[in-house]
């Protein structure tokens, strides 16, 4: 490669130094921990996609050196590319915070709030977002729009009405495979993603969609129902596979493997394509060489625990200050520094009698 | 009598026809640009005129024009959009069915102008009678040597084709033309990059109105300063108006953007006044997405000088007192509508046609019909007022194209105007289905901030 000039763009009052063409979502990603905005459709190995959700709505506070004027609207950092001396406001800004809440109420207000029935709970970003972003109550008094489940395939369920109608699984389906699988149907709120007159998807890497579905509007019939993620351990495997490259997660319960996903990276994105016979059809431990547990930092519940941390190592530690201007952020995982009961320092088997909450108090005195 | 540019020979019989627009001095533009004229000096000529976009945003023509790539080898392509869709507006269409060979002739000439030897026509599809007008008018260029290989000698060549849109009003939106007319989903492509760098098949395009190709016609044959004397300031030209509403005289009228509004409402050249002896309440000026203006803000600005027809008058004030001359579709509500159930049918229309791509557009919309028809039926609340206040806020300029904002600010405007009559309804459910609230204090001039 020649020289390629280096960009220095201010995000968050943290700067960083990225290639020419680089959006201000993945120059925030090289920083890390939460000045990378949400991105909900964007999908950095999908052709194409992004700009959709308007969740990674940021302010341009600084255009350029050359041209220091601000932009006027919010702009879709997945879609935006980074030009030099640019200066980015995500979490610093009240404006973006503002839009930001706005989407996520938007795309809450048809989306049903049953996460406890869901499949995805616990992995799903839109539980996770709104765990960030989202109000406590709705203010929606409308009913909520339904559709009826659809099977694509034996191994594929679709439920639109959890659809945030991202595009994911529609660039999925167009890149991977040789031809058009699927698209969307209809208009505006009604649309729906749909396969030509309730065709099946039927393609040796279409189970790929359930991996990008950032909800659970697609999900895997072989493993629907059969367990909650959270109560599954994932463990890195990997087998000789004559299609795709083999390495997997699988998610096991005792010996039992419950389902094979693709291994997921910190931004909950795939990174490596697998084909459906590994990930419907070898479901024994025998058919695995298993490599070690998955560590896992991106998704909220699954990552309680022992996961908690041990990922993306790229945050940003000593600019904790500057990043927030002074706001709390409500911060998800660190219920142990609030809670004045679940102490980790504490080992209860130590205390001779049954434990009391004075126990759990930190300054006992 | 105002100047006419577009439509002095609209009346002369068969001018729908090669011949008789020949006769009456057509085609004369196109002789003159490709003899005399090369495409810099054309794009030069639009540049002076200042003629700004007549599709809405009211961007300048020749600007736009001179922004288009020009890599090598790589065909370029001018689409012209008729795709009027927009509520109250219908400008268009009666330009291209009473004078298609105009639109014709500003075509030939832009794309010369632009370099397309492949030009295209996106016509709204409920228009389908204009496609054949359109059609038989190619046809006629064609066997008179104005279309097709080597125009008049000169080696230029260029076709140009008619497509038929499928009834959606987002296909308008450039981008979602563009896709629209790739044979994809309208969806609005996300920019940059802009159709003039990477628009249909990733070929620089240029994308304007039919109204505003037309207009290349006069300017060509005047001249561009000629043509930028017409009219005040930066809003040079002539203006088709399509006028609807409680009027006397409902139709499209050319303006040469002098007049002020009360003149073009109320004398008998244009408007006529309002129907049935009733009082003007509200107006919408430029086409269903731009705000709605009460009677007093309509007439006179919040400074207090008269509002003309024109670009910079309309939107004097911005948003909190004024309006925006947009595609031109001059809507005009009387005492006895409801600004309410206005609102209502406009939200419905954009729930209707928002495309489904981004979330606040999709979800907005949406929610936005359910409440004003909340309120419209007597089952309202007061804080659905302040809801509806909030939800347009995080629309508008959030969304990838501007069919967001135009769902917002109809909303944002009635309320900001016409709030006391949303207070009305939800105070007085009954009643609000039997009667209107009336002009109330609207004629009255309000306090607008400096």
């Amino acid at each position: 490669m020649s020289e390629q000039p280096l960009f220095k763009v201010t995000i968050d009052n943290i700067t960083v130094e990225v290639p020419a063409g680089t959006t201000i979502l993945n120059a925030a990603r090289k920083i890390g921990g939460d000045v990378a905005p949400p991105a909900m459709c964007y999908y950095s190995k999908l052709e194409g996609s992004g700009g959709k959700c308007r969740t990674c709505l940021v302010e341009v506070s600084k255009g350029s050196e050359k041209d220091p004027r601000p932009m006027p609207k919010l702009v879709a950092s997945c879609r935006t590319t980074v030009m030099d001396g640019m200066e980015v406001k995500n979490i610093t800004s009240d404006r973006v915070i503002d839009a930001r809440n706005g989407v996520v109420e938007f795309l809450l207000i048809n989306h049903p709030l049953d996460c406890p029935v869901c499949d995805q709970a616990g992995e799903c970003h839109l539980q996770d977002l709104s765990y960030d972003h989202g109000k406590a109550g709705t203010r929606f008094e409308f009913q909520r729009r339904t559709f009826k489940k659809h099977d694509l395939g034996d191994k594929i369920q679709l439920h639109m009405t959890r659809c945030i109608l991202c595009y994911r699984c529609v660039f999925t389906a167009d890149q991977l495979t040789g031809k058009r699988e699927h698209g969307v149907l209809d208009r505006g709120d009604h649309a729906e993603i749909a396969t030509f007159i309730e065709k099946n998807l039927d393609n040796e890497f279409i189970g790929n969609v359930i991996d990008v579905c950032p909800v659970g509007a697609l999900t895997d019939k072989t493993f629907r129902f059969k367990n909650r993620v959270w109560f599954l351990k994932p463990v890195d495997a990997h087998r000789d596979c004559p299609t795709c490259s083999g390495k997997v997660t699988l998610w096991n319960r005792g010996d039992e493997v419950y389902r094979v996903t693709a291994r997921k990276d910190q931004w909950g994105e795939v990174e490596d394509w697998i084909c459906n016979t590994c990930r419907f059809d070898k479901k024994q431990t025998s058919d695995w060489v298993i490599e070690g547990p998955r560590l896992i930092d991106r998704h909220s519940v699954i990552a309680q625990g022992h996961y908690a941390g041990t990922v993306g190592t790229n945050k940003p530690k000593e600019t904790f200050k500057a990043v927030h201007a002074g706001r709390q952020p409500k911060l998800l995982m660190d219920i142990h520094s609030v809670s004045e009961v679940n102490q980790p320092n504490i080992t209860l088997s130590q205390l001779d009698r049954p434990a009391h909450s004075t126990d759990f108090k930190q300054n006992k005195d | 009598m105002g100047v006419k540019l577009l439509l002095d020979k609209a009346h002369v019989p068969g001018i729908r026809f090669f011949e008789t627009y020949r006769k009456e001095g057509g085609y004369k533009a196109v002789e003159k640009a490709l003899k005399q004229m090369n495409p810099a000096s054309i794009v030069e000529e639009v540049k002076k005129s200042g003629v700004r976009g007549r599709g809405g945003a009211g961007f300048p023509a020749g600007m736009k024009w001179s922004f288009i790539a020009k890599p090598e080898g790589v065909p370029r392509h001018l689409v012209c959009n008729a795709d009027e869709s927009e509520p109250g507006t219908f400008k268009d269409r009666y330009l291209m069915e009473f004078l298609p060979h105009l639109l014709i002739e500003g075509l030939i000439i832009s794309s010369f102008a632009l370099g397309s030897n492949d030009t295209y026509i996106y016509i709204r599809g409920e228009y389908a009678w204009i496609v054949d007008i359109l059609e038989q008018a190619i046809d006629e260029a064609h066997a008179n040597g104005f279309l097709g290989k080597n125009i008049l000698g000169t080696g230029f060549d260029c076709n140009i084709y008619v497509q038929r849109g499928a009834g959606a009003y987002i296909c308008g939106e450039e981008t979602a033309l563009i896709e629209s007319l790739e044979g994809k989903r309208g969806n609005p492509r996300i920019k940059p990059p802009f159709p003039a760098i990477e628009g249909l098949w990733k070929r620089p395009t240029v994308v304007n109105n039919v109204e505003t190709l037309a207009a290349v016609v006069p300017i060509i044959n005047m001249g561009g300063d000629e043509y930028a004397k017409i009219g005040v300031g930066r809003s040079t030209g002539t203006k088709l108006i399509s006028a609807c509403g409680n009027i006397n005289k409902p139709g499209v009228y050319e303006i040469d953007m002098t007049i002020s509004v009360e003149e073009f409402l109320y004398s008998d050249e244009y408007c006529g006044g309002i129907a049935n002896g009733k009082r003007l309440k509200a107006c919408i000026p430029g086409g269903s997405s731009v705000p709605i203006l009460p009677a007093n803000l309509l007439l006179k600005t919040a400074k207090g000088e008269t509002r003309l027809m024109n670009y910079e008058s309309l939107s004097d004030g911005g948003f909190a007192s004024g309006s925006m001359m947009g595609s031109g579709g001059f809507i005009v509500l009387d005492e006895d509508q409801c600004i309410v159930k206005n609102t209502y049918t406009l939200a419905r229309f954009y729930r209707h046609e928002s495309c489904g791509q981004c979330s606040p557009c999709r979800e907005g919309t949406g929610w936005m019909e359910k409440i004003l028809k909340n309120i419209d039926t007597g089952k309202g609340k007061m804080s659905d007022i302040d809801l509806l206040w909030d939800i347009q806020r995080k629309i508008e300029g959030n969304t990838i194209c501007p069919l967001g904002d135009a769902a917002a600010w109809p909303v944002a405007a009635a309320i900001r105007h016409f709030r006391d009559e949303f207070e009305w309804h939800v105070n007085h459910p009954e009643e609000a289905q039997k009667r209107n609230y009336g002009l109330a204090h609207y004629a009255d001039p309000i306090h607008v901030p400096a």
